[in-house]
């Protein structure tokens, strides 16, 4: 079996608890990037907590100017700023510490990392002065201040450099053969997010430096098509980048807290080079109901290709918990389909975190997106609630809730301080995951009965044009809100706990900070078979292949049930 | 904390393998599949419509 090896001892630190090796500029770049992020989750978390109250229809909190900045400084705060500072930092840790490696340029590492804070603080206060309440997608012919695409412009930039300083550093790890063979892989994961984040950053410069140069008055015009086509290929990769992310630290979690390994690890490879070649490409859906554009080539990206994509998230889907089930089952939880998870340490919010993050992923993200790509059907959820419910599927329940199970593990373990308030720590999870799940869910219904998404008030009480949307809407659009409102308490105890650990007492040498999490194997082996591994019959992994059927039964049900409903809204006569 | 985080796969790398172990040519690939099948054939699509006559 191939390992690291650690070539330059005097440049690492190594973890009392884990015995892990950790670069020290590693430590320091990733304290700053999550520190930073989870301060932008709070900001961006408080103007969804505003957008919230304004769109539950009881209450609408906010004046329309106001609810305008609200939505679009919560879209840049969380989607951009907290996702892709908390990412470039563990990213640094995941392209360094499993193969021993150090960090390439650790200076230049820091620049990007300022880039990134006078960027997005830029940007923000631009949103917050109303200079900029043009929302997340920025469309021309709504025009912002040029502050705002300059402050875009260069946190583009500094989340594009880290990316080649992370083929930087597999490149001299490779020389310094601080690993043989292949990398692990969250490495490979870790290289694959890079590159597609190198596509995304890219294509950000390619739009937002003419946008600019159109908002100080020196190009005459942005075509909006133009426009929408590029930033789609930004806006939408950029989550593809939190997927990839998100999915190596399952495969991080399952290992740190189970010893698992993926299933086979050349097909979950496999699955991160399909991302690769298809993930952006699932891009033309935001471009499914726009005019300028064939049938040929909406389709070739967003089914034939898309679904190779679609491939790879399902092979995730069963290697991560199949990973997770067998090292329960080899320790000794092997009775029946499930108890192996119904024994797994459900109390810890590491693991009940990223749990749920894999499933609400799968069910909520992943279903909806799969059938929103198809052409027919965008056309009846095309700019209703559907969509945004959809993409908290996503980046709430699926990215955000993993980087919350995440960082319980890893602040801990880079600060050297014990996790604070860690009964808040364990509600928010299920609060955030509860809550947020709801929000999707109730969001996409009233989605398909019509309610537009961004729209100040849905009861159009000044409009010219008046429009009655049905009581079933409004109490639809109420239960989202509520969930969104449970979500936003939970996000604030995990802003809480990481903050209050970030700024707690170092433990003495000796003392352990990361929690211990499932059993040893050994404990459980002697507690329940006499401390023999107990002999797994037949298939290997029948709970995880019963939840998998499960996710596609519901994948075949929820596509037909979608044509259904479109059948019923066209009816032909 | 397992040593499963620090270790690949017990297998001997084949040639396949070696190839997609490879960062640049995975750097090439990925960003030349999204450049020409979305972003250019996309650019392509719009400059085709033909401008509205006034």
């Amino acid at each position: 079996m191939t390992t690291a090896t650690l070539r330059n001892p005097q440049d690492f630190i190594t973890c009392p608890d884990t015995g892990q090796n950790i670069n020290k500029p590693v430590i320091a770049l990733a304290k700053a990037h999550i520190f930073t992020a989870v301060v932008y989750l709070l900001a961006g978390g408080a103007l969804g907590l505003l957008v919230a109250l304004t769109r539950w229809p009881a209450i609408h909190l906010l004046p329309s100017e106001l609810f305008y900045i609200a939505l679009t400084g919560h879209g840049a705060a969380v989607l951009l700023f907290w996702c892709h500072i908390f990412e470039v930092g563990v990213a640094y840790y995941f392209c360094t510490s499993p193969i021993n490696a150090r960090l390439a340029t650790p200076k230049i590492a820091w620049f990007s990392f300022w880039l990134m804070v006078v960027g997005s603080a830029m940007g923000t206060v631009m949103v917050l002065l109303g200079q900029a309440t043009v929302m997340f997608s920025a469309y021309p012919p709504l025009k912002a201040h040029p502050l705002f695409y300059l402050g875009v412009i260069l946190f583009a930039v500094g989340a594009l450099i880290p990316m080649f300083i992370i083929l930087a550093t597999l490149i001299k790890a490779k020389n310094e053969r601080t690993y043989e063979g292949s990398m692990p892989l969250a490495t490979f994961g870790t290289l694959i997010y890079a590159i597609i984040a190198i596509f995304t950053w890219v294509m950000g410069a390619v739009i937002f430096i003419p946008t600019l140069l159109w908002s100080m008055g020196l190009i005459s015009n942005i075509d909006p098509q133009m426009y929408r086509l590029v930033f789609w290929a930004l806006a939408h990769s950029t989550q593809q980048v939190n997927i990839c992310m998100h999915i190596t630290i399952w495969y991080s979690l399952a290992a740190i807290l189970f010893g698992a390994r993926p299933l086979n690890e050349k097909v979950s490879r496999m699955a991160f080079v399909l991302y690769l070649f298809a993930l952006q490409l699932g891009s033309v859906h935001h471009l499914l109901s726009d005019p300028g554009s064939s049938f040929t080539w909406r389709t070739f990206n967003t089914s034939y290709a898309g679904y190779l994509a679609v491939l790879g998230s399902l092979i995730h889907g069963l290697t991560v918990p199949g990973g997770i089930e067998l090292a329960q089952r080899r320790r000794g939880l092997n009775n029946g389909l499930f108890e192996w998870l119904r024994k797994a340490p459900w109390g810890n919010p590491v693991f009940s975190g990223f749990f749920m993050s894999v499933v609400f992923f799968g069910f909520l993200g992943g279903i909806t997106g799969v059938t929103m790509s198809n052409q027919q059907i965008n056309m009846i959820i095309h700019n209703t609630a559907y969509v945004p419910g959809h993409f908290h599927g996503t980046v709430a329940t699926g990215t955000t809730l993993a980087f919350m199970a995440f960082s319980f593990w890893f602040v801990p373990f880079i600060t050297r301080t014990k996790l604070a308030a860690p009964k808040l720590a364990n509600m928010s999870v299920w609060l955030f995951g509860m809550g947020m799940s709801v929000f999707a869910v109730f969001f996409m219904a009233a989605g398909h009965l019509g309610a537009p998404r961004r729209h100040w008030d849905i009861t159009f009480a000044d409009a010219a044009l008046k429009f009655d949307f049905s009581a079933t809407v409004h109490m639809l659009t109420t239960v989202a809100e509520i969930g969104a409102a449970i979500g936003g308490v939970g996000a604030l105890f995990f802003i809480i706990s990481i903050l209050g650990t970030f700024m707690g007492k170092k433990v003495a040498d000796g003392v352990s900070v990361v929690p211990q999490l499932a059993e040893p194997a050994g404990v459980v082996a002697a507690r329940l078979h006499g401390g023999t591994e107990p002999h797994i019959k037949g298939l290997e992994v029948p709970g995880s292949l019963v939840l998998c059927m499960l996710l596609l039964t519901f994948l075949v049900v929820y596509y037909f049930a979608q044509f259904k409903y479109m059948a019923t809204i066209w009816g032909i006569h | 904390m397992s040593d499963s985080f620090n270790e690949n796969d017990a297998d001997p790398v084949s040639g396949w393998q070696a190839f997609i172990d490879d960062p640049s040519m995975l750097l090439f690939l990925g960003i030349a599949s999204p450049t020409l099948l979305y972003t250019l054939w996309g650019v392509m699509e719009v400059l085709s419509v033909p401008i509205a006559g006034y």
